[in-house]
């Protein structure tokens, strides 16, 4: 009983955040404005984190955590990168 | 004897939280991992201390618990309210606005606090700062009035920081 | 056996909300209207909903006899980078003239951004 619902909940919130993927991946492609795309781009890193600890959650292991803590901090360099790119025309000055 | 302790830990709060992270990474308390920690905590700071010349000098650690205690419990309430103004409000219905924010506080890290905590709290996003820093863009995404937003904040949070910074 | 009960009830509550909180950032993401309201759901929602779904894996790894707070660190490094990278989206927002115009501030001259005074020699 225990691991049926816990399993439910791994599977709801699977469905869930993989929504979330895809529509935030409708906002990339239709986006109006750049920064629109990069805002869209920028959720999409964040759920991917939500995505890969919940693989840990599922499988029972702790080795995603490096993976997540990676995309993390690549999603927040390549965001500024980004908008520093839009700002200035340039990323170091 | 005050020098020594500058040149060898220049950052003292900065040295506690590497620790700290290093044993979060690491995933341990064992006594290697935190000597390890502390001779990172020591090292990096001071290879690094000629990027960082000012320190805030001195912040109430009490009144910044407080502080971020109110910040978390605020940040649960914002996300519940503003996940409901976005499900059940249409897009015509909502009353964003821009809002400015007078500064009282100068501080580089307070104002840095606060514009962090604006962007995390109930429906305002903080968006820039006037060219001499004495004002703060901020846009709210759903506000009767721009006065009661600016006010609250000024009440509830610049209050507080700059008890804390100043 | 309530212990584990209840660490799996936390769990999966706290994976659920997160789910949800996720879903509805994205959905605001899609569904608001103008840049500077689009904003405001994927970076408090998306941020919020990753940080219970933490919890829980946080939780899970308490569940499994191997404590674990490595979780905390992405939390936290997010919690800190989310406020950064909205403002430098508004930034690009306003850069861009792809929101309304902001009201002139009381005191200085205009919005660091809107700043046309360096642009000359560019």
């Amino acid at each position: 009983m225990t691991e049926s619902f816990v399993t439910y909940a791994i599977w709801l919130a699977f469905g869930c955040v993989s929504l979330a993927q895809v529509l935030a991946m409708v906002r990339l492609i239709k986006g109006p404005n750049t920064s629109d795309r990069i805002l869209a781009l920028d959720t999409m890193t964040v759920n991917a984190i939500g995505l890969i600890v919940m693989l840990g959650i599922a499988q029972g292991t702790q080795i995603y955590f490096e993976a997540a803590l990676i995309v993390a901090m690549l999603g927040f360099v390549s965001t500024v990168a980004y908008c520093r790119f839009v700002l200035r025309g340039d990323i170091i000055e | 004897m005050k020098s020594l302790t500058r040149a060898v830990l220049p950052h003292p709060l900065l040295t506690l939280l590497l620790i700290v992270t290093w044993c979060l990474v690491t995933n341990s308390v064992a006594p290697g991992t935190f000597v390890l920690g502390t001779i990172l905590g020591v090292l990096i700071p001071m290879g690094t201390s000629a990027y960082w010349p000012g320190a805030p000098n001195g912040l109430r650690a009490g009144k910044m618990l407080v502080y971020l205690v109110i910040v978390v419990w605020d940040i649960l309430l914002a996300n519940i309210a503003v996940a409901w103004i976005v499900v059940t409000r249409s897009n015509r219905a909502m009353r964003s606005t821009w809002v400015a924010i007078p500064l009282d506080i100068r501080t580089p890290e307070a104002i840095t606090m606060l514009a962090g905590t604006i962007t995390l709290t109930p429906g305002t996003v903080s968006a820039d700062l006037s060219d001499e820093g004495h004002t703060l863009l901020v846009h709210a995404l759903d506000a009767e009035s721009p006065e009661d937003v600016r006010d609250e904040i000024k009440q509830r949070y610049e209050r507080r920081l700059k008890e804390i910074f100043e | 056996m309530t212990l584990d009960l209840v660490l799996d009830i936390a769990m999966a509550a706290s994976l659920v909300i997160g789910a949800l909180f996720t879903l509805v950032g994205s959905f605001g993401l899609l569904k608001l209207d103008d840049a500077m309201k689009r904003l405001h759901a994927p970076t408090k929602a998306s941020t919020l909903g990753v940080g219970a779904l933490l919890l829980g894996s946080s939780l899970a790894a308490f569940g499994r006899g191997e404590p674990s707070l490595q979780e905390v660190l992405i939390l936290a490094f997010l919690f800190v980078t989310a406020p950064i990278s909205a403002h430098f989206i508004c930034k690009v927002n306003l850069h861009r003239r792809s929101c309304d115009t902001p009201p002139t501030p009381a005191k200085d001259q205009t919005w660091a951004t809107l700043d046309t005074a360096g642009d000359e020699t560019r």
